[in-house]
């Protein structure tokens, strides 16, 4: 009895209290993270953005989610029941599932596979799965229309991302992803991450992950002028916030994984004192608000794409323009010697 | 515990917590709110119109084919995961047949462009 108490169940417990802590950290995270994505938009317009709802607004995001518990949650007469209350379920859970092996310092991570960055690619390619099945439940145009528009653009960008985690790998030589952040320590600090020697792959990755994520200016699927609201028309209530959740933590993990692949991580932009007296989960934090307040802000400057325009980005620059850096990469680490042994 | 249960028991876990909250929030509405279903209410969204068709119709083939592209791409990346993994300890071979192999899908690739496979106006 003792020996399956210290060997099993006390494990578990801990296992059970470090992923909720992790993720009422991370929602907490969430709902302030939108905050500032409406504040930066309401200031790149002169406006103040939401100030009512606690100190300059900062309780706003929990009065959201107040509400939303209270609205009248609405099925469809049409709809396939039990698809169109899975959809969301799908898309919020898996957008959560992805923080199960992001570190965010040296050891901070709920489970550090060995294929860690390969779990992150699956499941974000399991996202598409939400979109359709909401498109295809709700039985309603505009839903349909939208989710399929919706799944062309996911799966486009899917696969050159998928390329630009390539070029990393082959300079990493592992699927861990505290492997990819220890290989980009080195005594240059800032020069020696990945941004540097691979920035045509770092822009690819960061303007296909706004469109991986349906943000502006790809949020084609919301094109609230054409389409209504995409494939979330017909959600309301809770449902609809799941699908907003899900969207944001999404958001979430495309900066979490940009800080990993192309900035170092947790680690200091100089690396010596005073720079490395300061916790590695302060530089992650601040590294992956960074990216999130380049996403703003593209939000903020950039008018919405047109969809021909949108995949013909997608499968004539970015997919040619990674499928070349990657015989570039391989090539030039071949010839130089400077493969990972 | 062993090695592969340590690794990934974990992970199970933490899916598990995220199902349950998710849950909770999908419930949550269902107990709480007011609900008043009405016929009006229930139809598909159409701008105000009564919708007057199924709406799983008939749809453009360019989608499929997107999606069709798509697999293609997608099974290259994922044969490209392991031979990054490994590439230091494959030599001039490893890297040759890879070449060969990317040069072989570029050839697939042109011909899809040339033949408007790519073309949405």
């Amino acid at each position: 009895m003792a020996e399956f108490w210290t060997s099993y169940l006390w494990p578990l417990i801990i296992m059970v209290a470090q992923s909720v802590l992790l993720l009422v950290i991370l929602l907490v995270a969430i709902a302030y993270i939108l905050l500032a994505d409406r504040k930066i938009w309401a200031a790149v317009q002169i406006r103040r953005g939401p100030n009512v709802v606690g100190p300059w607004g900062l309780l706003q995001s929990f009065a959201d989610l107040l509400k939303f518990v209270l609205k009248e949650p609405t099925i469809p007469a049409a709809a396939n029941k039990g698809v169109f209350l899975l959809a969301p379920l799908v898309t919020c859970v898996l957008a959560l599932a992805a923080w199960a092996v992001i570190p965010v310092d040296i050891g901070w991570v709920i489970a550090d596979i060995n294929v860690g960055i390969l779990y992150i690619f699956a499941i974000s390619s399991l996202m598409v799965y939400g979109v359709i099945m909401a498109g295809w439940a709700s039985n309603s145009k505009y839903p349909f229309l939208a989710a399929l528009r919706s799944a062309a653009q996911m799966v486009s960008y899917e696969v050159s991302i998928g390329f630009v985690i390539i070029t990393v790998l082959l300079c990493v030589g592992s699927l861990r992803i505290t492997d990819i952040v220890e290989a980009q320590n080195t005594r240059f600090g800032l020069f020696g991450w990945y941004w540097l020697p691979l920035f045509p792959m770092f822009v690819v990755f960061f303007v296909s992950a706004l469109a991986e994520t349906n943000r502006p200016p790809f949020d084609l699927v919301e094109a609230e002028s054409e389409l209504v609201a995409g494939f979330m028309v017909e959600y309301g209530s809770t449902p609809y916030m799941m699908f907003m959740l899900g969207e944001y933590v999404a958001i979430a993990t495309m900066c979490a994984m940009t800080t990993i692949l192309f900035m170092g991580g947790w680690l200091p932009p100089i690396p010596y004192p005073p720079f490395t007296w300061v916790p590695g989960v302060v530089w992650f934090v601040g590294k992956a608000f960074f990216v999130f307040f380049m996403f703003a802000m593209v939000k903020a400057f950039v008018p919405r794409y047109r969809y021909d325009q949108l995949m013909r980005l997608g499968w004539k620059v970015f997919l040619p323009l990674s499928l070349a850096m990657v015989a570039i990469v391989a090539a030039v680490l071949q010839f130089a010697g400077l493969a990972p042994k | 515990m062993s090695e592969l249960l340590l690794d990934y028991l974990p992970l199970v876990v933490f899916i598990a917590v995220a199902i349950a909250i998710g849950l909770a929030l999908l419930v949550a509405p269902f107990i709480v709110a007011y609900q008043n279903p009405d016929p009006e209410k229930l139809s598909a969204y159409e701008c105000g119109f009564n919708a007057f068709d199924d709406a799983r119709m008939k749809f453009d083939v360019r989608f499929y084919l997107v999606a069709i592209l798509f697999i293609i791409f997608d099974l290259e990346v994922s044969f490209l995961f392991p031979w990054a993994v490994a590439f230091g300890q494959l030599g001039p071979f490893g890297f040759w047949s890879m070449m060969l192999f990317l040069g072989v899908l570029t050839i697939g690739f042109i011909y899809e462009w040339k033949k408007g496979a790519l073309e949405w106006d």
